[in-house]
């Protein structure tokens, strides 16, 4: 990948670079990856296609607001899978896991713990997550176990993992579904109060944007401090200012989406606002498992790319022998991927079935093909070695932008099924000929 | 420097491998000084790099000791070796190739912030700094080292070997993939290390190289070692008999032959 040169040294094929045009200097100061540009071009146009056809109902405050929801579970199963499939691993039982974990999580709040302190305790919510996370951490730690010390392959694992898990599914509730949730739990699924209001998220939104310009100014301080090459002041400030434009972008358009009618009525009703005769506009602001799956991104990009557990993960994937020489313990390290997304299962579950309000054993169907080919459609290599956090989270965009999109136009599902995978096979081939020819 | 009355830096005394009833190393005994550059010789399949392997932890032996400073030592994996001070640079050059160089050089000792990041800024200077002094004509620091020319990926691997003190240096074929100019350089440095104190253990297809840079020879074949003699003591055309025939020279005084029968 010639575009992470930089200015530290010239691309292989340098002559080709001297005679670079103004778009290739531009990218090369800026550092940007011409992968994930193609990948936010390619979001682009799938979006721009659906809202042409189906007559500008696509591209709306209301449509990308749900479509942000629903790629929430997906995407945060995803980040994880790029760590698994990085250090050459599979995990095929993500979606049964997450299946077991939205039931025994149902099953304590609407069961078992209202028998000790009744229903809606206030704590109940913390209680059952932090018991979903730890036991999605405890089974990924048992797959994990298996594989890396007793050498028994992911696939395999993982595909006993889908099986196993989804029948205990069953088992927690002998397939009964579970609900109502815990109102406080539903919060996490982006229902009525699931959203954190239009003053916070402009809060958040420049929160962020300071962020961007603080990591910016930082990264820059440091080279300096080494008397490192510098990316040009120009470039510092384009990507300063295309970062910040995104982020107030992104929630400008969220705010834009006003309360449902019946939900804004309630609001109303509890804040003591009188209702007027045009009805009320108010925004729900960025929903919470949007957030969450935002945090959760971030949290993960920090561990791939800045701890030491990432780099190793990204060492092994590149050559586990080099690894194994170098003097890491490769398994324990094999083992900490599976731990962190079993963790990620429970987390996804929680948001998956908050936002259903209930637990069913057949929540996360299929969810393993969509989480992997989310991290595939995001660049990530199965030769291991090769992916990104923001890419995945941006290939299950456009896996579940696909998905909206057709069902908007009222595409039958069985033609839907054959787009995105007709799609998947599409985007890899390009990402394999693209790399084929940059190496 | 024949055996002598010092105490050896390493001496690994009738090491056992075997890989599924293959004696790959096959009761072999050899010893390095401190300064001391011992070229391990022999042809494919003779054991060299099994039996350096066991040394630097990535193979475990079956049977047998390994003493650092006349003190049995246990190796069980690289980690291992790496705190006694071996470090080796392998043929395969093992480096992780989609990473780039600073975290290739670093693998598995990375520099931390205080905060518990990686201390990436500080790493790609050092780096910079061993590579400016082994070859001044590095350049990509921040591609990955696929990347990169075999000479430069070689240069990699070393810097790494040596950049963190190693008391005991493997090199299996370590000029390889190298051109003229950047072998006299590695030869250069074997020389410079050696002056530091630094035990070698050189591996080598290319005699010649052996009969510039080493001290003593340890010939093997066929998993045994036929024998120890001193650089000066033979001649290259005795060193291709030991080699081929596993004949020993009639006049030089040859140590830790192959005996046969197991302890």
């Amino acid at each position: 990948m010639s575009e992470v040169v930089g200015t530290t040294g010239r691309p292989p094929g340098g002559g080709a670079a001297n005679r670079a045009g103004p778009i290739r200097g531009f990218m090369q100061a800026t550092e940007i990856d011409a992968r994930m540009l193609g990948m936010v071009l390619a979001l682009a146009i799938v979006w721009i296609g659906f809202h042409i056809v189906s007559g500008g109902v696509f591209l709306t405050p209301r449509n990308l607001w749900n479509l942000s929801v629903q790629t929430s579970t997906v995407a945060i199963m995803a980040t994880g899978m790029v760590l698994v499939i990085v250090s050459r691993n599979i995990d095929l039982s993500v979606g049964s896991l997450l299946g077991l974990l939205a039931m025994i999580m149902g099953a304590l709040q609407t069961e078992i713990l209202p028998s000790f302190v009744g229903y809606d305790y206030s704590f109940t919510w913390i209680i059952v997550l932090a018991a979903g996370l730890l036991l999605g951490a405890l089974i990924g730690a048992v797959q994990g176990f298996v594989i890396a010390f007793l050498g028994v392959p992911a696939f395999i694992v993982t595909l006993g993992g889908l099986l196993v898990w989804r029948g205990a599914a069953w088992w927690v509730a002998s397939g009964r579904t579970l609900a109502p949730l815990d109102s406080t739990f539903q919060m996490m699924g982006g229902g009525g109060n699931g959203s954190i209001g239009a003053t916070m998220s402009w809060i958040l939104g420049a929160i962020a944007c300071f962020g961007i310009i603080f990591a910016i100014i930082s990264s820059r301080r440091q080279r300096q401090r080494f008397d490192f090459p510098l990316r040009p002041v120009w470039a510092e400030v384009t990507l300063a200012i295309i970062g910040c434009a995104a982020v107030l972008g992104a929630v400008a358009v969220i705010n834009a989406y006003p309360m449902p009618v019946g939900l804004a009525r309630a609001y109303a009703a509890a804040h003591g606002i009188p209702w007027p005769e045009g009805g009320l506009s108010i925004s729900l602001g960025i929903p919470i498992p949007v957030l969450i799956a935002l945090g959760v991104a971030l949290v993960v990009t920090f561990v791939a790319t800045r701890t030491r557990f990432g780099r190793y993960v990204f060492a092994f994937g590149g050559n586990p022998e080099a690894a194994e020489l170098g003097g890491i313990n490769t398994r324990w390290i094999i083992m900490k991927v599976f731990i962190l997304m079993g963790v990620l299962c429970g987390i996804s579950a929680a948001v998956a079935s908050a936002r259903l309000n209930a637990a069913t054993n057949s929540l996360g169907t299929n969810d393993e093909l969509y989480v992997i080919a989310a991290t595939v459609i995001g660049g990530t290599s199965f030769s291991g070695g090769i992916g990104t956090v923001p890419g995945a989270i941006l290939g299950a965009l456009v896996m579940q932008s696909l998905q909206s999109g057709m069902q908007l136009m009222g595409i039958a599902s069985p033609l839907q099924n054959i787009v995105v995978g007709l799609v998947l096979v599409l985007a890899v081939g390009i990402d394999t000929a693209y790399r084929r020819r940059t190496a | 420097m024949a055996a002598d009355s010092r105490t050896p830096l390493v001496e690994m005394r009738n090491i056992y491998v075997s890989f599924g009833g293959v004696h790959a190393v096959d009761n072999c005994t050899i010893t390095l000084y401190p300064g001391e550059v011992v070229g391990l010789v022999g042809g494919n399949g003779a054991g060299k790099s099994t039996l350096m392997k066991v040394l630097s932890g990535a193979y475990r032996k079956d049977s047998g000791e390994i003493l650092i400073d006349g003190k049995p030592v246990a190796i069980h994996n690289p980690r291992d070796a790496k705190a006694l001070g071996i470090e080796t640079i392998y043929q395969t050059l093992a480096l992780a190739d989609n990473v780039d160089a600073p975290a290739n050089l670093f693998l598995g000792r990375e520099v931390m912030t205080r905060w518990g990041t990686l201390h990436d800024v500080a790493m790609e200077a050092a780096t910079r700094k061993v590579m400016g002094r082994l070859n001044p004509h590095f350049k990509g620091f921040k591609t990955p080292v696929k990347s990169l020319s075999g000479g430069q990926r070689q240069s990699v691997a070393i810097a790494r070997a040596i950049h963190f003190n190693a008391r005991i240096l493997i090199m299996d074929e370590p000029t390889a993939a190298l051109g003229p100019a950047e072998t006299a350089q590695v030869r250069d440095l074997i020389k410079q290390l050696k002056k530091e104190g630094i035990g070698i253990f050189l591996i080598s297809h290319e005699l010649r190289d052996v009969f510039d840079l080493a001290d003593r020879i340890s010939v093997m074949k066929n998993g045994r070692m036929v024998g120890t003699v001193d650089r000066h003591d033979v001649d290259m055309d005795e060193v291709l008999g030991m080699i081929i025939g596993g004949t020993l020279p009639k006049t030089a005084n040859v140590t830790n032959a192959y005996v046969e029968a197991r302890p």
